[in-house]
């Protein structure tokens, strides 16, 4: 990571070097530096989308004492590359009634959401777009742009021209509204006990000997640990909150009438936001890039490689746990948000309050 | 440099959304495209559907939302209280002052709450 961050120092001294001698703002060095590191992380995020849809079938395979994808390459590790591709060439069936502009414009814009959180991620001390964009307001940041992607799952739900679309996409806006609150109350704990809403200083918050300074170590946010879990499962549409696309009520919810690479989007972009959740998690409770072996890593293994373990640990339990739970009943789903997960945010948020009173 | 911070969230947009629209280009002009009457239905569990899907659905998501604009307008009200809650409290600064003045916020809001409970607003089904 330090070679890294040298070359990447060099490159920057030299493009700016040039801009000067000749007579370029030097915006256009930032601009250059972002559309790189922008460039990486779409490539990242896209590379690990693959890798997870890939996991979440050979877990649910071992879980149900199946091997699940063995047929392409070894061990079946090319089989969603090649489901990639396969989506890529697959013809793209719009309904006759269908409203055209929504219908192709709900995938995109539901893909566009999933990628803005990535921006704010601290992935490194030493990452370069990390250095620009550890934005005041991070966390807010996140969980605002979070909830534009409900808009374009009711632009492909309505959009559709389908009963069982449109059933979809609105328990879907019902559902991540309803468990949007609760996270948010969540979230407001971590804040108050790191003095701060940037991503960045919420993980050098939880400094300490080895991990003990992790935040998932104090007791009073065990409470707003177990809710945000519970929240974010449901905000991703994940078993056991997939009313939206129960395939036994309501056939595939709101992407019943896609195909091919417009499904491809919105499949990727729920992969993504399921990967936010696990970075996000990790930076509010386990440390974010932390060495649990001290800091700074005894062994020199870079921040990114702690982040990627912890968000994947995180991801393989949501993996778990969909496998393992049923789905819940849509009036059970909202009754558990408004009348039991939006008080126990209220109390959490006074338990931490009464706590960092008297601490 | 505040408003520069920004500028990678604008890269990030155009970027993903040129990534998303170059996919469904090269998806039109590599996959095939044989639509016919049949095909272009509907799915509606294997009958030819009828009616419109654009129509009257569920008031009650309509509830859901409004409470649901309450409690995120709260949410940012208490972020920026979240912030300097540790700063501001304790017998140094101004004591219980903080947690008192959100305490009595959140009460208003939570009789607002114990009103749409009590009148079964966040029952799913009503009872008639």
């Amino acid at each position: 990571m330090s070679l890294l961050s040298q070359i990447s120092n060099w490159l920057r001294l030299t493009a700016e070097g040039l801009c000067q001698r000749w007579g370029i703002p030097l915006l256009f060095v930032d601009l250059l530096a972002w559309m790189v590191a922008v460039a990486v992380i779409i490539g990242l995020v896209l590379l690990i989308v693959l890798i997870f849809v890939y996991l979440e079938r050979k877990v649910s395979g071992y879980i149900q004492t199946r091997l699940g994808p063995m047929r392409v390459g070894p061990i079946g590790i090319f089989q969603t590359a090649m489901d990639a591709l396969k989506l890529l060439i697959k013809e793209d069936i719009v309904p006759r009634g269908a409203d055209k502009i929504l219908h192709t414009l709900g995938p995109i814009l539901f893909f566009v959401a999933a990628m803005l959180g990535y921006v704010v991620i601290p992935w490194d001390d030493k990452a370069i777009i990390a250095k620009y964009v550890d934005l005041n307001i991070g966390i807010l940041y996140v969980t605002a742009v979070g909830s534009v992607g409900i808009i374009g799952i009711i632009m492909g739900g309505w959009g559709s021209n389908n009963k069982w679309s449109l059933l979809g996409a609105i328990r879907s806006a019902a559902q991540m509204i309803s468990y949007e609150v609760p996270m948010l109350l969540a979230i407001i704990c971590v804040v108050m006990q790191a003095e701060s809403m940037s991503l960045g200083r919420i993980v050098t918050g939880q400094q300490g000997a080895y991990l003990s300074g992790w935040y998932c170590w104090r007791p009073w946010l065990w409470l707003p640990l177990i809710l945000f879990f519970i929240a974010a499962t449901a905000e991703v549409n994940r078993v056991p909150f997939d009313i939206p696309e129960a395939e036994s009520e309501l056939v595939a919810g709101y992407h019943t009438e896609y195909s091919g690479m417009k499904f491809a989007l919105f499949f990727l972009a729920e992969y993504a936001n399921v990967f936010v959740v696990g970075l996000i998690g990790a930076t509010l409770f386990f440390g974010g890039w932390l060495s649990p072996l001290g800091h700074p890593d005894p062994l020199h293994i870079p921040g990114f490689f702690w982040l990627m373990a912890k968000a994947f640990a995180i991801v393989i339990f949501l993996m778990w746990i969909r496998w393992t739970l049923p789905r819940l009943r849509v009036d059970q789903l909202m009754a558990l948000a408004w009348k039991l997960l939006l008080p126990a945010g209220f109390l959490a948020i006074f338990i931490v309050a009464v706590v960092l009173l008297y601490i | 440099m505040p408003a520069i911070q920004y500028g990678p969230i604008g890269v990030i947009v155009v970027f993903s959304a040129a990534f998303a629209v170059a996919t469904l280009i090269i998806a039109y002009l590599i996959r095939p495209a044989d639509p016919y009457s049949e095909k272009l239905l509907t799915y509606e569990c294997g009958i030819v559907p009828f009616g419109e899907a654009w129509s009257k659905f569920f008031v009650r998501y309509y509830i859901i939302a409004l409470i649901f604009v309450i409690f995120d307008v709260e949410a940012i009200f208490m972020y920026p209280w979240a912030v300097v809650y540790k700063q501001l409290s304790g017998p140094t600064a101004l004591g219980l002052y903080p947690a008192v003045e959100m305490a009595v916020f959140l009460a208003i809001l939570l009789v607002g709450l114990a009103y749409a409970w009590g009148k079964g607003d966040l029952k799913w089904i009503a009872e008639t």
